[in-house]
């Protein structure tokens, strides 16, 4: 029933990611990439992730995805015919085929699945994903914490120069 | 036999006979409150303006909004030429949606036990409640947004915009304004907020015992900034600018007609109700209360609902300005200073 599930969420997704690609109007990739987020949610919540998924709903599809169909709005960018040069065809291809099979080899080869950690199923369960992300976040990884804030703070500063010319 | 919660795995069918007969209850509930909220709305101004509202449809005009639903209903349809197909049939769906789906994490009474098996009232008690909450809110917006450009019209990509700024502005500031909520409950589920507020207030027994520990009384300022906040996000007056009549025709909903038209109205009731239900649950103890649990809940709702009224038919609407003014520079900065007061009140 699970698996089921999961293939469900995981077609829609890929054909989603597809339509991201292939749409020729930007706003209509643009909403086919919300769905793609949103099914990944939905995949976080089957890996037992509910504050991941809550997470990368309000980040990805709440905020930046706003800001991006924002963008394609003010800008007014109507449908663009794109044009298809055979090398950039030829390129993208090779690129997919080398990613898949690394993909692919770390899938099967590498140590990205059934590491075994403190965070099981089981004490996710018992504690709560919440928790026991924060609990990590906040205690053994507090440095890389505060200095992605201060490197989150730098961009924003960063960005208002930027966008005022004379501060 | 100790009872046990109901779940997937102890009692298959009776978990599913029980999830279909709430989640049915609960969106019965919702939308007869969405029909004759509107009838409500139209009454309540009516009589603060010295006017009557609807009287002719049925004893005092109470069949108005199945008369308006079926003549919505029966009207042509009409998408503008130049308008883009897909986003306009797929905005006013985008919008009610996230609203209704809003409302499987509202508790709505006290667990009963049935055939030996414990039955929380709430469609699905999430860990990350609040944070759901807030995700749903941030999809909605895509409504507003799509309706907007897709329509095709001056007024309509105006009221999105300006709608889209609204929003992300305020969810900011009601996002950080529950911070201090959490800090006080220690947990994100609905479910675990209200238990938190039934003890005595503040701890202090020698209280009379029927004044519980709502967070209204521990976090008034985030109360009243949440409140305005919520206004905000549902485009409500004085926060209505993305349909500002006077100026914009309807806003992002002026091109649109017939039931997509109604689906809007059903949007912002939606929207309305569960906020209206997600205030009672933060901050007024949810199901709390002197009655039975989901007449509790009922009462509040309607009273914030009525409250929101209340505004709509008193209050002139902002300036696009002052919003913003008030959004960033005042209620992001109280919304800091009270979550660092409450920080140090709590380690105190």
């Amino acid at each position: 029933m699970e698996i089921l599930f999961f293939l469900f969420v995981a077609f829609v997704a890929v054909g989603s990611g597809v339509f991201v690609v292939t749409c020729k109007n930007p706003v209509n990739s643009a909403i086919a990439l919300v769905n793609t987020f949103f099914c990944l949610a939905t995949c976080y919540v089957m890996l037992d992730a509910p504050f991941m998924a809550a997470i990368q709903l309000i980040v990805y599809a709440g905020a930046i995805m706003v800001l991006i169909i924002f963008v394609i709005m003010l800008l007014n960018i109507g449908t663009v015919d794109v044009v298809k040069s055979s090398h950039a065809v030829a390129g993208g291809a090779l690129m997919s085929v080398l990613v898949a099979v690394q993909v692919l080899y770390m899938l099967n080869r590498g140590e990205v699945a059934n590491i075994e950690g403190p965070m099981t199923e089981s004490a996710i369960l018992e504690f709560g994903h919440t928790e026991l992300l924060a609990r990590s976040l906040f205690t053994e990884f507090l440095l890389p914490f505060e200095l992605t804030a201060i490197l989150l703070l730098v961009a924003i500063v960063g960005a208002i120069v930027l966008a005022k010319r004379d501060v | 036999m100790t009872p046990e919660l109901l779940s997937l795995s102890n009692a298959p069918g009776m978990f599913v006979a029980v999830m279909l007969v709430k989640i049915l209850a609960v969106f019965g509930v919702v939308m007869l409150m969405i029909a004759y909220a509107t009838w409500v709305e139209r009454k309540l101004i009516g009589h603060m303006q010295t006017r009557l509202g609807p009287t002719m449809t049925g004893p005092c005009g109470l069949l108005q909004p199945i008369a308006d639903g079926l003549k919505l209903f029966f009207k042509e349809d009409i998408i503008p030429a130049q308008a883009s197909k897909l986003s306009f049939v797929l905005a006013p769906m985008m919008m009610v949606v996230p609203a209704l789906v809003t409302v499987a994490i509202i508790p709505f009474g006290r667990d009963i036990t049935l055939l030996g098996y414990i039955i929380p009232m709430q469609i699905a008690d999430l860990n990350v409640g609040v944070l759901f909450i807030l995700a749903m809110a941030g999809l909605g917006v895509y409504g507003v947004v799509l309706a907007g450009w897709s329509s095709n019209s001056k007024y309509a990509l105006l009221g999105g915009i300006r709608s889209t700024a609204q929003v992300i502005s305020y969810e900011l500031a009601a996002g950080m304004v529950i911070v201090a909520i959490f800090m006080l409950s220690g947990t994100l589920s609905m479910r675990g907020l209200v238990e938190a507020q039934q003890g005595p207030l503040w701890g202090i027994t020698s209280l009379p015992a029927w004044i519980h520990n709502w967070y209204i009384f521990s976090q008034p300022l985030a109360f009243g900034i949440f409140v305005i906040c919520s206004l905000a996000e549902i485009n409500r007056t004085p926060f209505d600018l993305p349909e500002a009549e006077t100026e914009l025709v309807s806003g992002f909903a002026t091109e649109y007609s017939s039931m997509k038209y109604a689906l809007f109205f059903m949007a912002e009731y939606a929207n309305m109700i569960v906020l209206s239900a997600v205030i009672s649950t933060l901050f007024l103890g949810g199901w709390d209360g002197p009655f039975w649990g989901a007449l509790n809940l009922f009462i509040k709702v309607v009273g914030f609902m009525m409250f929101f009224m209340w505004i709509r038919a008193t209050w002139p609407r902002v300036r696009y300005d002052q919003l913003m003014f008030l959004g960033w520079k005042i209620f992001i900065p109280l919304a800091m200073l009270n979550i660092v007061v409450t920080a140090l009140l709590i380690l105190l």
